[in-house]
């Protein structure tokens, strides 16, 4: 897919805190949403792996395997995020680097509006560390939640030292 | 199961489906306006329901069956277990259900009177081709490039293929007495930030194409975008591109309400609906497919639904007046043409033209991340609402495009592009024209709630 990245056009010196991946669930087509997403963790001081729309759930789960990332962001609009969200997770927690990696899920996830909300719980429930559903301010939620994250990341120490990211 | 056997045995069963195209022209155009839903719902009960009440509706309509992204890929497994769960679907699963249970559905509505139209957004769609088909449902949507690039991941090279082997297949309906209608969904695209001339040149490029596979009976999409003026220019050049150039008579423009980012307050979604409905009586285009004011948030309701045909419909008849040719020369022509005639000129064959097209960059749809866009035009809506060109790539409108001063698109520019026209909309008067509460009928903007039906 292609990079949309914005901080690509500007050139600065900065300490990443690791890499998040933004993806969505295998029906879902809609990628402005990813587009949103990408953005704004990206200004957050993150790197962004953006995988695009309609991503399979084998492509998801290697995705993210390989790339061990310090967060996994999924989103889905289309209304089936529930059912497919509940559809992965397990699979994403048995790979095996994924079990304690922060995974989170939030957009429009059934086709009510997110009125009758039992999805959280059981969304939770299924292995989800959040769940950030339109109407509730996601946003303002979404940036709590990253504020309790680490700002190094995790595998620092393995990397070089003290690798300053210059994006030019 | 009379209809089965028939279409297998190859005779229509009863009299032959409406054309779809041939109803389109005869009840809108000229100030008129056919008017349609995007609806489906998982559920046949539910979704027979919410055709009745389109056919009911106080306004010109044509009935919908909009397929649920599940089956749009091609997974049907998940279209099982949310049935057996009892799980919400986002649209009707037409290659799952029984063709008994399809045919039920239809059953005394779909009829002379009330064509109805499958809408879906697959680039694999040969299931849902042989379904239509089995239920003589001879209208639909779609585009070798439009069902591909908003739609997932699938190469553009593989959906061009399998859309000529369905528009082959399609034809067939021909043999039997049946005109199969198809509308192109180029007009679209992603939706938002697409600048209007290039959705004209991708949509009039697809209906080339249908017609080209041997399709008689025609429809160009075009959705609404930022600017009135822009629009009014868009549709008037489709239809001149169209008139001039389409190998078809039979063909007619459907103009969509805003396929962005859409208001999230009542007066503000009607607003954008009231903009469409004139754009659409103003261009002479014969049918609008309407968005209500749950599209922010979610799958609307039938009376929801039924709300937004009758608002629309009166708005049209209210404006009074027909198309006018005001804009019969205007940039967004040029600028369309010049890509239509470049596309052309690469092939003889439109499938073939259309790939090459989007290898050279020719045509190149901005925020577009499909591996097979190029990804190097951008576009921006500048200070007067207009959306132009940032960046034009490899776009065949040097010298002709309507660019302004070239300029960097950061992140806070595209967000606030993406939420222009909800914003505008949003903060626009809070009173609705003195007509409109009274169109709106029985709606929470006047007090009392919606009506709504059961299935
Ligand atoms: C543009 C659009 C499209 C384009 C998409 C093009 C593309 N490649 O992206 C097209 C036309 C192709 C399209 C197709 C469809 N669409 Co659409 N689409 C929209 C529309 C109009 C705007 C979406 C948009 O661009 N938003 C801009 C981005 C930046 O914001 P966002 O996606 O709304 O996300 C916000 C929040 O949800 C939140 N958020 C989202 N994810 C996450 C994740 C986290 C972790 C957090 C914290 C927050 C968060 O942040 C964002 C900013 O506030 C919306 C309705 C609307 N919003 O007005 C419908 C909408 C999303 N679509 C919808 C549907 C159902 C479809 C279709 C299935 C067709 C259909 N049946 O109507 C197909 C999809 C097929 C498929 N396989 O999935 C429904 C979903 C209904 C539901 N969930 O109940 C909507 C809501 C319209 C409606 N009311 O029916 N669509």
């Amino acid at each position: 897919m292609h990079d949309l990245s914005a901080r690509g056009t500007e050139s600065f010196v900065e300490r990443s805190k690791g890499t998040v991946i933004v993806t969505t669930l295998a029906s879902d087509s809609h990628t402005w949403n990813l587009v949103f997403l990408q953005v704004l963790i990206e200004e957050c001081g993150y790197d962004v792996v953006n995988l695009g729309p309609c991503v399979p759930d084998e492509l998801l789960v290697s995705e993210c395997r390989d790339r061990n990332p310090e967060m996994i962001v999924i989103s889905s609009v289309n209304g089936h995020g529930y059912q497919d969200g509940m559809r992965v997770i397990g699979q994403l927690r048995d790979a095996a680097p994924l079990a304690a990696t922060p995974i989170v899920i939030g957009g429009k996830l059934g086709t009510d509006g997110g009125e009758g909300a039992s999805r959280t719980h059981e969304l939770m429930a299924a292995g989800f560390d959040a769940v950030f559903e339109d109407g509730q301010d996601p946003i303002a939620a979404f940036h709590a939640f990253l504020a309790t994250l680490p700002s190094e990341p995790r595998r620092q120490a393995v990397e070089a030292a003290d690798h300053a990211r210059v994006s030019a | 199961m009379s209809e089965l056997t028939a279409v297998r045995e190859g005779r229509p069963a009863g009299p032959a489906p409406v054309d779809f195209g041939e109803f389109v022209r005869r009840e809108g155009g000229n100030g008129r306006l056919v008017v349609q839903p995007r609806m489906g719902f998982g559920d046949p009960g539910r979704m027979r329901t919410g055709l009745v009440a389109t056919k009911a509706a106080d306004a010109a309509t044509v009935g919908t069956l909009t397929l649920d992204s599940y089956t749009r890929v091609g997974n049907l497994e998940a279209v099982e277990t949310a049935l057996r769960d009892g799980i919400d679907l986002n649209g009707y699963p037409v290659v799952s259900h029984p063709a008994e249970t399809t045919a039920a559905v239809l059953d005394g509505v779909r009829d002379q009177t009330f064509p109805v139209q499958v809408r879906h957004g697959s680039a694999t769609p040969i299931d849902i081709f042989r379904a239509m088909m089995r239920l003589n449902l001879n209208a639909t949507e779609g585009g070798p490039v439009s069902y591909c690039l908003p739609y997932g991941r699938t190469p553009l090279a593989d959906a061009i293929r399998n859309w000529e082997d369905c528009c082959d297949l399609y034809v067939r309906m021909q043999d039997v007495g049946i005109e199969p209608h198809l509308e192109t969904f180029g007009g679209c695209m992603l939706g938002q930030l697409c600048p209007p001339s290039q959705l004209v040149a991708i949509s009039f490029l697809e209906a080339m194409f249908f017609a080209q596979r041997g399709l008689r009976s025609i429809s160009m999409s075009y959705a609404q975008q930022t600017d009135p003026v822009q629009d009014r220019e868009a549709v008037t050049a489709l239809r001149r591109l169209s008139a001039e150039m389409l190998p078809v008579a039979n063909w007619h423009v459907v103009i969509y309400a805003y396929m962005g980012v859409y208001p999230e307050t009542d007066h503000g979604a009607y607003g954008l609906l009231a903009s469409a409905a004139r754009l659409a009586v103003t261009t002479g285009a014969e049918r609008l497919i309407v968005k209500t004011a749950a599209e922010a948030r979610r799958i609307p309701t039938i009376a929801e639904n039924v709300q937004a045909l009758e608002y629309a419909s009166d708005t049209a008849l209210r404006t009074g007046r027909g198309r006018d040719d005001t804009f019969t020369d205007s940039p967004t022509y040029q600028e369309a043409r010049a890509l239509v005639e470049a596309v052309l000129n690469l092939d003889d064959d439109l499938g073939r033209a259309l790939l090459k097209a989007f290898r050279h960059g020719y045509l190149d749809v901005p925020y577009c991340v499909h591996p097979d866009n190029a990804g190097r035009a951008r576009s921006y809506i500048d200070s007067g609402g207009r959306l132009r060109w940032a960046d034009t790539g490899k776009l065949p409108i040097a010298g002709i495009a309507e660019r302004g001063p070239s300029r960097k698109i950061g992140s806070a520019d595209l967000m606030n592009d993406l939420f222009h026209v909800r914003c505008k909309f949003d903060a626009g008067p809070r009173e609705l024209d003195p007509a409109s509460p009274e169109l709106i009928r029985g709606r929470a903007a006047v007090g009392s709630r919606p009506k709504e039906y059961t299935a």
